[in-house]
């Protein structure tokens, strides 16, 4: 069994109540930061803890946290990134709907660390419920003087706040939803200025992921130098794992960065193999926006090593053979899974979710849906093979934010892996969706 | 978004008079507005308007957002935009019980084309339509976190998960029963996990 | 600053961007704009026709920036290189973003009133390809008319949000804004509603193609069969430098004088713009430079001295700029 740090309590009943996840030793590492650190040694221990931002850029949180500007008199953010909506991720739900207090008590934590005296936690529209889970936890926590005035008798005070957003992916884009927090459209910004300087109201703003402030919690309890002892090389500590499709145990796992990606679908301590004996046929592995791989790269990189589950391991190869690891939303898929199909169920969420700032992604993203919509139609000719990839490759690193690259990679991989998934439908006129046993599964459950 | 509406909508003087908030509702907005330094109200928006849909009927009119716009004291036109923006503010009229059912792949994966088709027949309308008798709206939703769990539909607060037919009739049944409406901000939101 | 840009270096002030430092150097390595407009705030960044590759970010630090940047929102470092007509991806990417921007452009130029004068045109002309590869069905919205001068015509915008920006910054109270998302976005007031504003005709000039058009102008005339003539008046409003469209001795339309980039020099207010349409209501100063290679100019001066004479018949007021010495 892999070590867990962050959802080791999932089973517990009544978790999400704080008497009970006090009682699980919660809240000691606000206890800790607040009467025996001061906020840069938290800074240091999330740096030498090598944390990744778990939203899915994996960027040094402590780095992120260290570029923080300081300017007196003005008020710095912390604002939680609870927007997921990145298809294939539902990990942040997990964690916020089971045990709430985890992030809560994560968001006072790093809040101190960075010295903010109000922090607000983004949490997209459509988990409303989980809004008010979180609302709950937080009122709890006032309650029992977690938040507010003179936290445990110290000079901290602090506020922790909810906001709903109103539907929109591109809200994940920490600019984005920086403007939706100010009651905007979710447009991304133009950067620089970069949040740390600039963020929210103008103000100095971090913007973390859900898990990545979770896991705060376990560095400053048991320290960066130990957490850092878990993993492989760059990809520390423990990451949450969605997984879904074609397997037998959907749900969220807590890995230990480093097991090997064949471990993760076929064990039964995670997703417990492919499901009605089917054989695996190719891996979303980081969420919808990167690239999907062929069984055999999955499972090995094309040097004939054993893919990781780590940031390094599945970028092994760049983009040729290679993926990344993004937010952890690992969608399996078996031999009778069309490439093209699940293609363009991506296209028409990107197209769906473009903002329509910047032109490359509001008339492009649409345009690749349109022609996907053909090889469905089975009216597509060979041709439009090229076209596609060349219309992916224009919009790829020429948008504002990168919901252009999230579009378009994942038109690229399925061309340069399933080529001829494509070109058979092309030439035979004609797509047959054969994933049929899932019809069985709709009336058997 | 989801309900797009285009060409210039008729603005009614005396339906926007008589749009005010309820005691109750007004008491939730005030204490999302004081969530944000008080000259940076605007920041409420998003979850004023969701209130509002909620207040009244489920869909925004022009009246609603002038209104919501006079609470927050900016323009009418940055109302517009922003609800016009997400995909959750409906900006016409729908059924009492919105359905959405997600289609982005890993419930695809799992289905749900064929739930769309059976709400479909059952409920004798297709997708973006809503029943006669006003009861019920079908949309289609893009990735809702629920891939685990897929197929899935959400309705109001509500997520329905690893969905059947079975599941798809019982679901209809219950909702007609008790008749009410079904917005995000409802207080019963207990996942049908 | 120094930055080099095309391989011509130049010395700037800090806080430049990388096109005004090209357009510092000239037209030649100056990328084409869409959106961009410099006299107003936080345009720009939105249609990627301005893209650039930065292959040095500064002396100190060499490194190449690693996606193309928007010029027009880039600063300069000192020491940075840029390349723009020189770089093959620019000009191929730049291609990409011609094709986007037309594909669900109506390429009505025979009917629009735009053409001549059309940022899409020069800029399709310049940097697009002949064919579209685009095989379906183009977005199509009712025209509309937002108050009694200003026509939208929706199906021919790009989405540059100018028009929006002038609302903002020019006018105390914007009407009109961004509605829906993606390729469904569109400008528009949603309630029926009209600009009403003493500088709202200002959104036609900024406009860059024929999306807001002025319709006191509607049809009259093809823009190249009119003659452009710089002229002022005594306003209170604004500061009544003006361009007019004349043909013969009407005055067919009323502009701001445009700069080389195609941008206002001024700001005109509306009644400027839509009342004052007679040649008595201005003092000509002379004709308009217009640059060579428009099509505006195809048409001018060739009986310009019948232009002057009539000009001056007409204008019988004294103390006007002697014409001859315009250039």
């Amino acid at each position: 069994m892999g070590r867990k740090l962050l959802i080791h309590n999932d089973h517990v009943p009544n978790i999400h109540t704080l008497e009970v996840y006090r009682a699980h030793g919660g809240y000691a590492s606000v206890e800790k930061a607040l009467k025996t650190m001061q906020p840069d040694q938290i800074t240091d221990e999330v740096k030498t803890s090598g944390l990744r931002g778990r939203g899915g850029a994996g960027f040094p949180t402590g780095m992120k946290w260290s570029f923080l500007a300081k300017p007196e008199g003005v008020p710095r953010y912390l604002v939680c990134n609870a927007d997921e909506s990145e298809p294939g991720t539902f990990k942040d739900r997990y964690l916020m709907e089971k045990i709430p207090h985890a992030l809560i008590e994560g968001m006072i934590t790093s809040s101190y660390a960075l010295g903010a005296k109000t922090s607000y936690i983004y949490i997209r529209g459509e988990y409303f419920y989980v809004a008010r889970i979180v609302e709950a936890a937080i009122a709890e926590a006032y309650a029992a003087g977690w938040l507010g005035k003179n936290i445990l008798g110290t000079d901290f005070s602090h506020d922790c706040y909810v906001q709903v957003g109103g539907g929109a992916y591109i809200c994940g884009e920490e600019t984005a939803l920086l403007e939706s927090l100010e009651g905007k459209r979710g447009n991304p910004r133009i950067k620089p200025p970069f949040p740390a300087v600039a963020g929210l109201w103008g103000c100095p703003t971090v913007v973390n992921n859900v898990e990545t402030i979770a896991a705060v919690v376990p560095i400053v309890n048991m320290g960066g130098e130990e957490y850092a002892k878990i993993g492989v090389g760059k990809s520390t500590g423990t990451k949450l794992i969605s997984a879904s499709g074609h397997i037998n145990k959907p749900g969220v796992y807590e890995i230990e960065l480093g097991i090997t990606v064949e471990d993760f679908i076929y064990s039964d301590e995670y997703c417990g193999g492919i499901r009605n004996g089917k054989k695996l046929k190719a891996v979303v592995a980081g969420g919808s926006s990167v690239p999907i791989l062929p069984t055999e790269l999955i499972l090995k990189t094309a040097k004939g090593e054993p893919r990781l589950m780590t940031y390094e391991s599945l970028a092994d190869g760049g983009f040729q053979t290679g993926t990344m690891l993004g937010s952890g939303g690992f969608i399996a898929m078996d031999e009778d899974t069309s490439i093209v199909k699940n293609l363009f169920t991506f296209a028409r969420f990107y197209h769906h979710e473009s903002c329509g700032q910047c032109s490359p992604c509001r008339e492009g993203t649409g345009w690749m849906e349109k022609i996907l919509q053909k090889f469905l139609n089975g009216t597509a000719n060979e041709s439009d093979v090229e076209l596609l990839w060349d219309i992916q490759s224009k919009i790829e690193g020429k948008t504002i934010c990168p919901l252009g690259e999230a579009a378009a990679w994942p038109v690229a991989a399925a061309i340069r892996h399933f080529k001829h998934e494509f070109l058979e439908i092309a030439k035979n006129k004609k797509f047959v969706d054969i994933s049929h046993y899932d019809r069985l599964n709709l009336v058997r459950a | 978004m989801g309900s797009q509406v285009h060409g210039a909508q008729k603005f009614d003087e005396a339906k926007r008079a008589a749009t005010v908030f309820s005691e109750e509702a007004m008491k939730t907005v005030q204490t999302i507005i004081s969530h944000y330094p008080p000259e940076k109200i605007k920041s409420a928006l998003l979850p004023v308007l969701h209130v509002a849909q909620a207040e009244f009927g489920g869909w925004l009119s022009p009246e609603t957002m002038d209104y919501v716009a006079s609470i927050l004291k900016i323009k009418p036109v940055e109302v517009f935009e922003v609800a016009s923006f997400y995909t959750m503010y409906n900006l016409k009229p729908m059924g009492k019980c919105v359905l959405e059912v997600c289609q982005t792949s890993s419930c695809w994966l799992n289905g749900a084309e064929d739930i769309v088709k059976y709400i479909e027949k059952r409920l004798n309308i297709k997708v973006g339509e809503t029943t006669k008798d006003g009861m019920f709206s079908l949309k289609v939703a893009e990735c809702l976190g629920s891939c685990g769990t897929a197929p899935m539909l959400q309705c109001g607060a509500s997520y329905h998960e690893n969905l059947t037919y079975e599941k798809v009739d019982n679901l209809l049944e219950t909702y007609r029963a008790d008749g009410r409406l079904r917005s995000y901000t409802d207080m019963d939101y207990k996942n049908t996990l | 600053m120094k930055v080099t840009i095309d391989g011509i270096e130049i010395d700037v002030p800090k806080g430049t961007t990388i096109l005004e430092a090209a357009r510092m150097i000239g037209p030649e390595v100056a990328p084409p704009t869409m959106c961009y407009y410099s006299s107003l705030k936080t345009s720009g960044g939105y249609c990627r026709t301005c893209i650039v590759k930065v292959t040095q970010g500064s002396a100190a630090n060499p490194t190449p920036m690693p996606k193309p940047v928007a010029s027009c929102r880039t600063e300069v470092m000192d020491g940075m290189v840029v390349e723009n007509t020189i770089n093959k991806d620019v000009l191929e990417a730049r291609k990409g973003v011609v094709e986007f921007l037309l594909m669900n452009h109506p390429l009505d130029c025979p009917v629009c009133d735009q053409a001549g004068e059309c940022s899409l045109q020069d800029l399709g002309y310049e940097h697009g390809a002949a064919k579209t590869r685009y095989e379906f069905p183009r977005r199509e919205f009712e025209r509309i008319d937002i108050g009694k001068y200003v026509q939208l015509h929706m199906n021919r915008c790009i989405m540059c949000f100018r028009c929006v920006k002038v609302a903002e910054q020019l006018t105390d109270n914007r009407v009109h804004g961004v509605m829906h998302r993606g390729d469904a976005a569109e400008i528009s007031t949603y309630i029926e509603n009209v600009i009403e504003n003493e500088f709202s005709g200002n959104v036609i000039d900024v406009c860059p193609v024929g999306a807001l058009t002025d319709k006191t102008f509607r049809f009259k005339s093809r823009v190249w069969f009119t003659k452009p003539v710089d002229a002022t008046c005594d306003c209170k409003k604004c500061s009544g430098k003006v361009r007019l469209w004349m043909k013969g001795p009407d005055v067919l339309r009323v502009t701001s004088r445009k700069n080389i980039w195609g941008e206002a020099e001024e700001f005109i207010c509306n009644t400027c713009r839509f009342e004052r349409k007679n040649v008595s209501d201005w003092k000509v100063e002379g004709p308009s430079q217009i640059h060579r290679s428009s099509v505006i100019s195809q048409n001018h001066y060739n009986h310009l001295n019948e232009l002057k004479v009539q000009i001056m018949k007409q204008q019988k007021a004294l103390g006007f700029m002697d014409i001859n010495k315009r250039p």
